[in-house]
């Protein structure tokens, strides 16, 4: 890389191992342990682009009162503008947006996240693709501080939650459409889960007794086992459908509401 | 677009800023991190939105956590605040501890490691202070 000719670029001498106490006193961070769906779909694109249009669902509602399933809902829907970003797909990526946003105000979130809105829109209108993968994980981490200003903090997980499921229902459906080992490798993240399963335990015990909530911290206890197949070695196309059938039962619990228009 | 992704950059730090409470120290040491990984923006690489910032002593390192995906590259970077610290360095380890082979970027206060995983999962990337005086440190990482 020629950016970085003046300075000293090689390969690096091994340092010692870390030790069990330093792994297991590790910093764990929202906005760096969990990775963005951005992330897990780049890595699936590797081997070549999948059809990330038929990973589309159809719209969700947006009349839900639960505070919990909005924070649920808001999560997934972030990793739907990221599917509609690799698809390239401008309408699409402004229509999640939209309804991002009309989420995000039925949780009473600042003013600075409706105004992230109006970027998504202009990055979509101009086809600026790398730019709408940091602008939607910026429009997350907004939504997540506003939660934390407004004493919402418990549902800041909740969030996250909502995302990685909906990440990991879409690349498991296309692993699923062209399966082959390697490109199932991406699936195995039993620490992202087991993270965010330790964070919902650190919730209020109201929160964590909503039944849907209740269900989710249930579930991940299953789903947490799916994705912890052996480093080194894909997951088969049977454990692959058993994982996108888990996770397809929980995404369509937080997007179901029986009285939606 | 550049100007536009600087606006935005700034902003972020301004809402990171006024959001976290961050210190002048941390705000600076973000800075200084993000003058840094604009050349991988440039290369294609996508930069996280998130960072961590925090007080290293001399001879102390960091440890976070990251979740990575096989057939993925990364860049983790790190700088600090200001030339009190002479070197720093960015080294990342598997799920067991076991130090990765990386690509590396050192620059006194500043530092990179790239790396590209074979297996997907957790991994560690440690920010240590070789040389210097007790410095505020920010780690970023960018991928594609």
């Amino acid at each position: 890389m020629t950016w970085l000719a003046c300075a000293s670029l090689g390969f690096a001498a091994e340092p010692a191992a870390l030790s069990r106490d330093q792994l297991e006193k590790a910093i764990k961070i929202d906005s760096l342990t969990i990775p963005t769906p951005g992330e897990l779909f780049a890595a699936l694109e590797k081997p070549g682009k999948p059809d990330w249009a038929s990973q589309y669902r159809t719209p969700i509602p947006m009349t839900y009162r639960n505070r919990a399933q909005i924070a649920l809902n808001l999560g997934g829907l972030i990793a739907d503008g990221f599917i509609a970003v690799e698809a390239q797909d401008s309408q699409q990526v402004k229509n999640i947006g939209t309804d991002i946003i009309k989420l995000a105000k039925a949780l009473g979130v600042s003013e600075n996240v409706l105004s992230r809105g109006n970027s998504i829109n202009e990055f979509a209108e101009n086809s600026e693709w790398d730019v709408l993968h940091e602008e939607l994980e910026a429009t997350q981490n907004e939504v997540k501080t506003s939660m934390q200003t407004n004493r919402d903090q418990d549902l800041v997980i909740l969030v996250s939650l909502g995302g990685w499921i909906r990440g990991t229902q879409a690349v498991s459906a296309s692993v699923i459409k062209n399966y082959d080992e390697q490109s199932g490798k991406v699936l195995r993240q039993p620490a992202v889960v087991s993270f965010i399963h330790a964070k919902l335990n650190d919730i209020s015990m109201e929160l964590r007794s909503d039944p849907l909530v209740k269900s989710a911290g249930d579930q991940l206890t299953s789903i947490e086992k799916l994705v912890a197949f052996q480093s080194g070695k894909g997951p088969t196309l049977e454990e692959v459908k058993k994982l996108n059938d888990a996770v397809g039962k929980l995404m369509d619990e937080i997007q179901r509401k029986e009285d939606a228009k | 677009m550049k100007l536009r992704v600087l606006i935005a950059t700034s902003a972020t730090l301004l809402a990171a800023a006024f959001a976290s409470a961050e210190t002048d120290d941390e705000v600076q040491a973000h800075k200084q991190v993000l003058d840094l990984t604009g050349a991988f923006t440039n290369d294609g690489f996508k930069l996280r939105d998130g960072h961590w910032a925090g007080q290293l002593k001399p001879k102390d390192r960091a440890v976070v956590a990251v979740n990575l995906y096989a057939g993925n590259q990364y860049w983790f970077s790190a700088a600090a605040a200001n030339d009190k610290a002479k070197k720093i360095a960015v080294d990342v380890y598997d799920e067991s501890g076991k130090p990765m082979t990386t690509e590396t970027y050192n620059e006194g206060e500043r530092a990179s490691a790239g790396f590209s995983p074979t297996n997907s999962g957790q991994y560690f990337v440690a920010i240590s202070l070789l040389e210097g005086e007790p410095s505020t440190v920010c780690l970023v990482y960018s991928y594609k």
